[in-house]
């Protein structure tokens, strides 16, 4: 096949995709004890208003029915109202959303800045004690858990050296950085001690390759070897993993969220278990579920345009 | 580090915590439920090592006692997903055929959930708690361990070994747990180490945010939780509970890495 053929491929998989995450989240949604109706409306509502609204929500429906109603009204964007905001629920996701995004994009690229150059001299020094070092940091981070490190780093810093606010999301460009900057730190600890351990594991793969020795044998510069040849070779695999990341960045900011209170869609999310909020819940799995499919998609292609072996 | 360094190292520090899980009672200098109005909000010191709370409740004696609920999250969150997850890969993996390919679709759909998303998400449904976030954690776990599992016994299934077994007219059953698993069981070994620090991480993470343990079980996401709003007036009544969540990941992973190196196990 083609690449145009494969890349084509790879877009028409997400249909199927999508179509599996809607039943899970739909699946979900009828193991919730109880009438969603008589939970919607709650204990002191008249009978001929719960008829009304079961009819309204095709409740009276066969299942496979219930499930067409419910695959359409998300294809339009409908998501039901909050019962506890009583908002419609697109409305409040949409508005949430940026904050994660951006949360979880700063934390990325903190991420690869702190990860990248520490693997690099970690793999070079293999064995002494710059490398011993700098896993032996790492291996706190990855131990300890976000919201703890978040709550360390607003204390002292928010709280007690007032550098940075001690939460919400503020407005404008420069606000929002300002903001988000400790949160995504926080984000940012534990994903990048993930990318040094897997670039460092793979510039040690990739310096043991014939071509490195064909490039070294040449006569070209120690330095020219490392950064264009071993590098970018050992980065194919960064790529990789920060795309399958996404899902564990996107979970991360749900507690991030919380600790911080940024008013995105992981605080919603937390907020809506404790409110009962049933249709927020199902359309923030649903949607988290669709941006990580995305990011595989994106990852995939992406690979394929880096290494055209892929694509043949 | 080289050789059985990490496997001491990671042994001992969970030797320990397994010593404060087991007889907290006799580990623990206090009563953790002890309130003691003489001394509030004391910072650390000779009578109490990591400070008391706003009770007067010894925070040393809380953290050892908390180290009974999370150990038992690290051994009862990955239990299940251990059990099903090494069951399913060892079918899947041998038979392969159609069974295979709906479980390679199931693993394509789980994954593309957020795992915390998930489990938070059936949390919801079921409601807050360690039984239900136990519950969560195995509908969602069991497919990681399949999956390496499955990768292991596809390995096996066309090795020699396993074919002397058929030729000499051995049931499946044998060939399977006799033969096959004990041979493809390094790897899940050592997985199931790393999976019980994520355990803890995960337990005291829904802890703290009230959806896993409730007060006034102690667990150590519990207690920091207790601890967040006295932060900056008293920092030790968080800081330290937290010292054991990052112990205990250090030690699962040490003594992770040190069973990879025993057990000659590639990551």
């Amino acid at each position: 096949m083609n690449r145009a053929g494969l890349v084509a491929a790879r877009l028409l998989q997400i249909v199927p995709t999508f179509l599996a995450i809607g039943a899970v989240v739909f699946v979900l949604a009828r193991l919730l004890p109880g009438d969603p109706v008589s939970a919607m409306l709650g204990d002191r509502a008249t009978d001929e208003a719960v008829t009304r609204l079961r009819g309204a929500m095709g409740l009276d429906e066969p299942v496979w029915a219930q499930f067409l109603l419910f695959v359409g009204g998300i294809a339009r964007g409908e998501f039901g109202t909050s019962t506890a905001m009583r908002v419609p629920v697109t409305a409040l996701v949409l508005e949430r959303l940026p904050a994660t995004l951006m949360l979880t994009a700063l934390a990325t690229l903190l991420a690869v800045t702190i990860a990248v150059p520490l693997a690099f001299v970690a793999a070079t020094q293999a064995g002494r004690w710059p490398d011993l070092l700098i896993r032996a940091v790492f291996q706190v981070g990855l131990s300890s858990p976000i919201f703890y490190v978040g709550l360390v780093l607003l204390t002292v810093f928010a709280a007690g050296l007032r550098w940075f606010p001690v939460g919400g999301y503020g407005t404008g460009l420069a606000e929002h950085l300002h903001h988000l900057l400790l949160p995504a730190v926080t984000l940012a600890l534990s994903f990048s001690a993930v990318i040094m351990r897997n670039l460092r594991a793979s510039i040690l793969g990739v310096l043991t390759a014939e071509f490195v020795d064909f490039a070294r044998s040449k006569g070209l510069p120690r330095r020219v070897v490392l950064l264009r040849h071993v590098l970018r070779n050992a980065l194919l695999s960064t790529v990789t993993l920060v795309g399958l990341h996404v899902g564990a960045l996107l979970g991360g900011a749900v507690i991030t969220e919380s600790v911080f209170a940024v008013p995105g869609v992981g605080r919603l999310m937390v907020d809506s278990i404790f409110a009962r909020d049933y249709p927020v819940i199902q359309a923030l799995t649903l949607v988290l579920a669709v941006i990580v499919s995305l990011a595989f998609l994106a990852t995939d292609l992406v690979q394929m345009w880096l290494d055209p072996r892929l694509a043949r | 580090m080289r050789g059985r360094a990490p496997l001491l190292a990671g042994g001992a520090i969970l030797l320990a915590l397994l010593l404060c899980a087991l007889l907290p009672g006799v580990v623990a200098p206090y009563d953790p439920l002890a309130f003691d109005y003489a001394a509030l909000l004391q910072p650390p010191g000779a009578a109490h090592p990591f400070g008391t709370d706003q009770f007067g409740r010894d925070i040393l004696s809380r953290t050892i006692a908390a180290a009974t609920i999370d150990l038992q999250i690290a051994l009862f969150a990955t239990t299940g997903p251990l059990v099903i997850g090494t069951a399913v890969g060892l079918l899947v993996g041998y038979y392969g055929g159609v069974a295979d390919a709906v479980f390679g679709r199931v693993v394509d759909l789980v994954v593309t959930f957020p795992f915390l998303v998930l489990v938070i998400a059936i949390v919801a449904v079921l409601g807050p708690g360690l039984g239900n976030m136990y519950v969560a954690v195995t509908a969602v776990g069991w497919v990681f361990y399949a999956r390496l599992m499955r990768g292991e016994v596809m390995v096996l299934r066309g090795q020699d070994y396993v074919s002397a077994c058929k030729v000499l007219g051995y049931g499946q059953a044998r060939i399977l747990l006799r033969h096959v698993l004990p041979n493809a069981a390094r790897p899940i070994l050592v997985y199931w180490m790393t999976d019980m620090a994520l355990a803890i991480l995960l337990g005291s993470s829904l802890g703290y945010l009230g959806l896993g343990a409730q007060p006034p079980e102690a667990e150590w996401g519990v207690l920091i939780a207790d601890g967040k709003n006295l932060f900056t007036q008293a920092w030790w009544v968080a800081v330290f509970p937290g010292f054991a969540i990052v112990l205990a990941g250090i030690g699962f992973s040490l003594a992770g890495d040190g069973m990879a190196d025993l057990l000659d196990v590639k990551r």
